[in-house]
């Protein structure tokens, strides 16, 4: 099923193009890392100031609010690169192991953030102002942290993939 | 210069960065992590400075609090990005992309330790002057064409 479908997408003309172009693929490309800089960056910061190693003068509702649309900014850039890469090449990506392991922390870094902002997040009024937020709290942020430090590195790996 | 950059390419150092077959992927993770974080911590300043997010603090107080962070992320990219430029001199020193970004890296720091640093500290809560619009928007234009540039090399 998902080879058919990789195969039917590399072989359209949109994904032919795309791989053999000369600006539009490195431009796209450089979006991807912008967008990095753009959405990773900020989700640092806010990690950190839920493990509580930054801006601990600043309530956490109040940091959510201010950098969250910037942050979803990012993460747009950073889909809709992907998703032109990814097309760019599905037959390749598609048998390439760092992709499929990067694939699979995106969506345990979801998961990490799902949940937090079901249960850790629902009483954050009991520790908006606190300088070093709840164990569970911390513990989200240091997930987090690591996940998005796992997908980066596995990014940059998919280049160095046999397949 | 391109001697300097013989020097560099035909040194044990490089030698050894080439001959591993995971030092230079490591480099280049290292490279790319520290980008994510001083990407964040300057863009967090650079927006203050525009005038958007964090309003409540002033860019003094924010800059005080990500400045550790930007230092060390700063300090992780020079010294991977050194080592990577060790291991391939010469092909660096041909390339006219690491040239650019080069230059505009130079252009980025100096400016961040002169002219943002005093609008920075110079800055009030309320703030959005255009002076304080503009120091955000250099800043973010010059870095913003250093990490263009040096995506650019690999595709030269």
């Amino acid at each position: 099923m998902v080879q058919e479908f990789c195969r039917w997408l590399g072989d359209t003309a949109w994904s032919v193009g795309l791989r053999e172009s000369i600006w539009i693929y490195p431009i796209v490309e450089t979006a991807h890392v912008l967008g990095l800089a753009l959405f990773a960056g900020l989700a640092v910061m806010l990690d950190l100031r839920l493990i509580g190693l930054a801006f601990r003068g600043v309530p956490v509702t109040q940091f959510f609010a201010r950098v969250a649309p910037w942050m979803w900014a990012g993460f747009t850039i950073m889909v809709i690169s992907g998703a032109l890469l990814f097309s760019s090449d599905p037959v390749r990506l598609q048998g390439n192991v760092f992709f499929a392991v990067k694939l699979l922390l995106i969506a345990l870094a979801g998961l990490n953030a799902a949940v937090f902002h079901v249960t850790t997040y629902r009483d954050v009024a009991a520790w908006d102002v606190a300088a070093a937020p709840p164990p569970r709290a911390r513990l989200a942020g240091l997930l987090s942290l690591t996940l998005w430090a796992g997908i980066i590195s596995l990014g940059k790996l998919i280049a160095y993939a046999r397949s | 210069m391109l001697q300097f950059a013989q020097w560099c390419n035909n040194s044990r150092l490089a030698e050894a960065i080439r001959d591993s077959p995971w030092i230079f992927p490591t480099l280049e993770i290292v490279h790319l992590l520290g980008l994510a974080v001083l990407g964040g911590t300057i863009l967090i300043v650079d927006l203050r400075l525009l005038g958007f997010g964090l309003k409540q603090l002033s860019s003094a107080q924010l800059a005080a609090q990500v400045s550790p962070w930007t230092r060390a992320a700063l300090a992780a990219m020079l010294t991977s990005g050194a080592l990577m430029f060790t291991s391939e001199a010469i092909d660096c020193y041909n390339s006219l992309p690491f040239r650019v970004k080069m230059v505009l890296l130079l252009a980025a720091a100096t400016f961040m330790f002169t002219v943002r640093q005093r609008v920075i500290r110079g800055g009030t809560c309320t703030s959005g002057s255009w002076i304080e619009r503009l120091t955000g928007m250099t800043s973010l234009g010059l870095w913003t064409g250093v990490a263009a540039a040096g995506r650019t090399i690999a595709f030269w």
